[in-house]
């Protein structure tokens, strides 16, 4: 089933186009991995998918549903953005873990805000009416999500008493404890030492078993073969070429997508 | 003469504290809303408040202090200053105005320096501004602030002598009375000398709570 449609998606910084109208769609429980050369507009396109970044064109639907059209400024309130923002998870290159937090506060403090916001709105939060209740809650879920990512044991550690690998995979059980529909990651492991990049794509490999419909960015290409159920080939801000790895990457079609490749090839 | 010589200290000392404790309370919201002026969007409120630190940092404070005081009244009618407690309200507007600037750059330090990656991790997490500021960044901020804010404030602690200039009695000037002649007494050195214990009595206490506050934040690196 379809769960995310990208429609002709432009965005130019001044004068600088940098997504000249991208396409695409993505089925629930699949993986799609963008690769691409460096510039090419690859983190463009998650910043526009996470509403950090507004397209000046095109529209972007989430489940059938209209999330993002750049002729409908009504849609583009910073309320009607913050909702929006919340079918889709991000997983920084930097990580961006927030430094004053310990490991389990980092995973449940986005969501104890929200809760604590809408009970004191609507009553309620998920069924639950009393905040300590769904405190409990969110916090039952964060343990569950730290041992998933196999860090249940630092749930009291700060950000900078953990590896770079372990930082990485508690902004993966952050991001997942909004639920998001749609978790993107920008080259997660771009920022990590060669021998800690390996825990982190396990992790990402497992979330893959669980079903999750992830975006990854990443100039892993052995990984991405391996994880995607679709790869992306983008150059200078458009889809070179899309399909299943064994097109793409086994036997691209395309003459930048075959240049990108036998550099990945020769090292 | 101990006595009296403690005495007349005590009572400049209090001078010194009452400009202090002005100078911060007024300097502090003073400087954050220079900070914000100097990172608006709006170009010309930017300018404006670039170019009053530019101009308050690039000159002596005792030079502005000595503006402040002594232009209004010959360009006014009347000297505003030529009323009771004159000289300390000119004092404390020069010391508030001066301090502001140099408050503003290390809040817009300590702002800007927060990586914009934090905003952003609050954002995709579908927190508001208002939640990001105050749960994510200002904690982040103020641990950029401390340090460089109580290099400035011991600073001041010791600037409020040039107040001096505009013959403002605060603690230099009590000591030094005594040198020049004052409740029967001239040519005692050791009072000016004695002042010194003063600053350095309160600057360690300064020091002591500003490391306590930073030793608070330690826990956390960002
Ligand atoms: N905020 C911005 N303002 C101006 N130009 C920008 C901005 N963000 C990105 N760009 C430009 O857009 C182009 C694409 O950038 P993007 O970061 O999306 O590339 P990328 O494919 O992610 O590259 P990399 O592999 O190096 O991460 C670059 O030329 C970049 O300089
Ligand atoms: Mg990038």
């Amino acid at each position: 089933m379809e769960v995310l449609r990208v429609e002709n998606i432009q965005k130019s910084f001044g004068k600088t186009e940098v997504l000249k109208g991208i396409d695409f769609s993505l089925n629930e429980g699949e993986v799609l991995s963008v690769i691409g050369s460096s510039g090419s507009g690859k983190t463009t396109l998650l910043r526009c998918l996470n509403f950090l970044e507004t397209p000046q064109k095109g529209r972007i639907l989430v489940g059938g549903k209209v999330l993002f059209d750049a002729e409908d400024k009504a849609k583009q309130s910073d309320a009607a953005i913050r909702l929006n923002r919340l079918h889709f998870g991000l997983v920084f290159q930097q990580f961006n873990l927030f430094p004053q937090y310990t490991v389990k506060k980092n995973v449940t403090l986005a969501e104890s805000l929200f809760a604590k916001e809408k009970i004191k709105k609507e009553g309620n939060y998920k069924g639950y009416t009393h905040l300590r209740e769904a405190y409990a809650a969110i916090d039952e879920k964060a343990d569950k999500l730290l041992e998933e990512v196999g860090l249940l044991a630092k749930s009291e550690s700060y950000p900078c008493e953990l590896s770079g690998g372990q930082q990485q995979r508690v902004a993966i059980a952050r991001a997942l404890a909004m639920e998001p529909q749609i978790l993107c990651f920008d080259e997660p492991t771009s920022a990590l030492d060669p021998e800690l990049t390996g825990e982190v794509l396990r992790v990402i490999r497992e979330l893959k078993e669980k079903g999750r419909t992830m975006i990854i960015v990443t100039h892993e290409i052995e990984f991405a073969r391996d994880v995607s159920d679709t790869i992306m080939f983008m150059d200078g801000g458009v889809v070179a070429e899309m399909g299943a790895p064994s097109q793409v990457i086994e036997n691209p079609q395309n003459e930048r997508t075959r240049a990108f490749l036998s550099r990945f090839n020769e090292r | 003469m101990f006595i009296t010589v403690i005495q007349a200290l005590n009572e400049g000392f209090l001078q010194t504290l009452k400009l202090f404790a002005v100078t911060l309370l007024g300097a502090l919201p003073l400087g954050l809303v220079i900070a914000f002026g100097s990172m608006n969007k709006f170009l010309p409120l930017r300018w404006l408040s670039r170019v009053l630190v530019w101009i308050v940092r690039g000159t002596p404070l005792m030079l502005q202090l000595i503006i402040i005081f002594y232009v209004p009244g010959m360009i006014l009618e009347e000297n505003p200053w030529a009323v009771e407690n004159g000289r300390f309200a000119a004092a404390a507007v020069a010391f508030i105005l001066n301090y502001a600037c140099y408050f503003s750059e290390i809040f817009r330090g300590g702002i800007e320096g927060v990586p914009i990656g934090q905003q952003e991790a609050g954002q995709v997490l579908g927190m508001t501004k208002s939640q990001i500021f105050f749960k994510v960044t200002l904690l982040q901020m103020i641990k950029r602030i401390v340090p460089p804010m109580s290099n400035e404030i011991i600073t001041l602690v010791k600037d409020t002598a040039i107040a001096r200039i505009i013959s403002w009695q605060e603690l230099i000037y009590a000591g030094y009375a005594f040198l020049k002649g004052s409740h029967g007494y001239a040519g005692l050195f050791w009072p000016l000398l004695f002042t010194g214990l003063y600053y350095l009595a309160f600057n360690g206490l300064l020091t002591l709570l500003f490391g306590w506050i930073e030793k608070k934040m330690s826990y956390f690196r960002s």
